[in-house]
């Protein structure tokens, strides 16, 4: 073996037992890093009222109530299940039926959701709006698919 | 000129002056056909409006600023494995190009992430790997300039460079791997690209001119830093020599064509 394949084994093997150790230490965290949790989520992992929590999926079509004061009511759902939540405050310009959001704020003993901040997500599409509208009327059209957030 | 003539440093700088020229009229050329075709061609997207057109900027620096890490990675090979001459002159030299593109992503990620998303700022897992990248830039910028002798400095920052590129699959795949407000890849996917192509195109002539601007400053950079040491090598012979002539009383200079040789070996 030579200098130089040594060198190269040695990188080898110091690489992979980094790769490893990282590997495993973004395992071990994946709860914490993970930005925000579904509703189906909230039963799995016990997550109580008063807890601060992010929480994420799409907002369910015809959930969204707009009543006289700020106050907007709104569903989210996932493949699973369905939260309702509340909000107070302004919503970003993206928020509407079947979009992808993520709300922070603390679950209720009734099982809702009061919200502090809504964000709002958008997928990985791009496309001019006579194309998504051609592509409606053809009815090959389904935003959803980017938006469903990942089982943890 | 076969690849092995390119680790004298003398051929390299005569093969950048000739090709200079080359890349700053590519780079130009397709940046602002990228530019124009951004604004006044590509269309509005559905949802996102005009908003869209920061991904022209976004995007190509994104991609300029992983691609420099990883260059990085092959020349810290370089250095380490086949102390290849030019390989740690080239390793340098991008630290702060690959910097200021991250930079650009984070600032104009940022910019639109307030009207799209609703926030400047989300400590999700792709928005806060990129900045651990910007920060590991930083911290190699640093690195060199605390350890001033090059070859060492360039084994430190050979191996800080590899083991920063475990953030490189981190970042790209950060969007799959765990819930995030960023949006999954939409160009190097598995099923092509999410994009359409009034949008797709104007991006990929971007990408194409933000990595020809890149090399064009990436070459600069990396003769500036082979005269830099050459530089650093003359005052050193110089400074012995003073010494020398103080000591023996002896005032003859160096033939050129020795000092000559000698800046040579020093720039290797």
């Amino acid at each position: 073996m030579t200098r130089k394949q040594r060198r190269l084994t040695l990188i080898g093997v110091a690489g992979t037992v980094l790769l490893a150790a990282v590997g495993l230490v973004l395992f071990a965290l994946s709860g914490k890093i993970t930005l925000f949790v579904t509703p189906a989520d909230i039963a799995a992992k016990n997550i109580g009222p008063g807890q601060q929590i992010r929480l994420g999926g799409l907002v369910k079509v015809g959930s969204v109530v707009k009543s006289d004061g700020a106050a907007v009511r709104f569903e989210i759902e996932d493949t699973v299940k369905t939260i309702k939540v509340t909000y107070a405050g302004v919503l970003p310009d993206l928020f509407r039926e079947g979009q992808g959001v993520v709300t922070e704020g603390k679950l209720t003993a009734d099982g809702g959701f009061v919200a502090d901040t809504v964000l709002a997500k958008h997928d990985e599409t791009y496309m001019p709006k006579e194309v998504a509208d051609s592509l409606k009327a053809q009815g090959h059209w389904n935003p959803a698919d980017a938006n469903k957030p990942k089982p943890q | 000129m076969a690849l092995i003539d390119l680790a004298n440093p003398t051929r390299f700088i005569a093969l950048v002056e000739r090709v200079l020229p080359v890349l700053v009229a590519l780079s130009i050329g397709f940046i602002a056909l990228g530019l124009y075709q951004a604004f006044f061609v590509a269309p509005e997207d559905y949802q996102q409006g005009d908003t869209v057109r920061i991904m022209f900027i976004h995007v190509p620096a994104a991609w300029l600023s992983l691609f420099c890490w990883s260059m990085m990675s092959v020349s810290a090979l370089g250095t380490l494995v086949w102390r290849h001459p030019l390989s740690d002159v080239a390793a340098k030299a991008a630290v702060p190009i690959g910097a200021a593109f991250t930079f650009v992503c984070l600032v104009t990620g940022s910019l639109w992430g307030k009207p799209m998303w609703g926030t400047w700022w989300m400590w999700d897992a792709r928005l806060t790997s990129v900045l651990v990248l910007f920060i590991m830039y930083l911290g190699l910028a640093a690195l060199w300039s605390t350890i001033e002798d090059p070859i060492r400095a360039g084994k430190a920052a050979a191996i800080l460079t590899l083991v920063g590129f475990v953030n490189i699959p981190i970042i790209k795949f950060s969007v799959d791997w765990w819930n995030t407000l960023h949006q999954p890849a939409s160009v190097f996917r598995a099923g092509g690209p999410t994009i359409h192509s009034s949008i797709l195109w104007p991006l990929l002539i971007m990408a194409i001119g933000f990595t020809f601007l890149f090399t064009t400053l990436h070459l600069l950079a990396m003769r500036n830093e082979i005269l830099r040491r050459r530089l650093r090598t003359l005052r050193m012979m110089e400074a012995a020599r003073s010494d020398s002539s103080v000591a023996t009383t002896t005032t003859a200079a160096p033939s050129t064509a020795k000092l000559g040789a000698a800046i040579e070996a020093g720039a290797e």
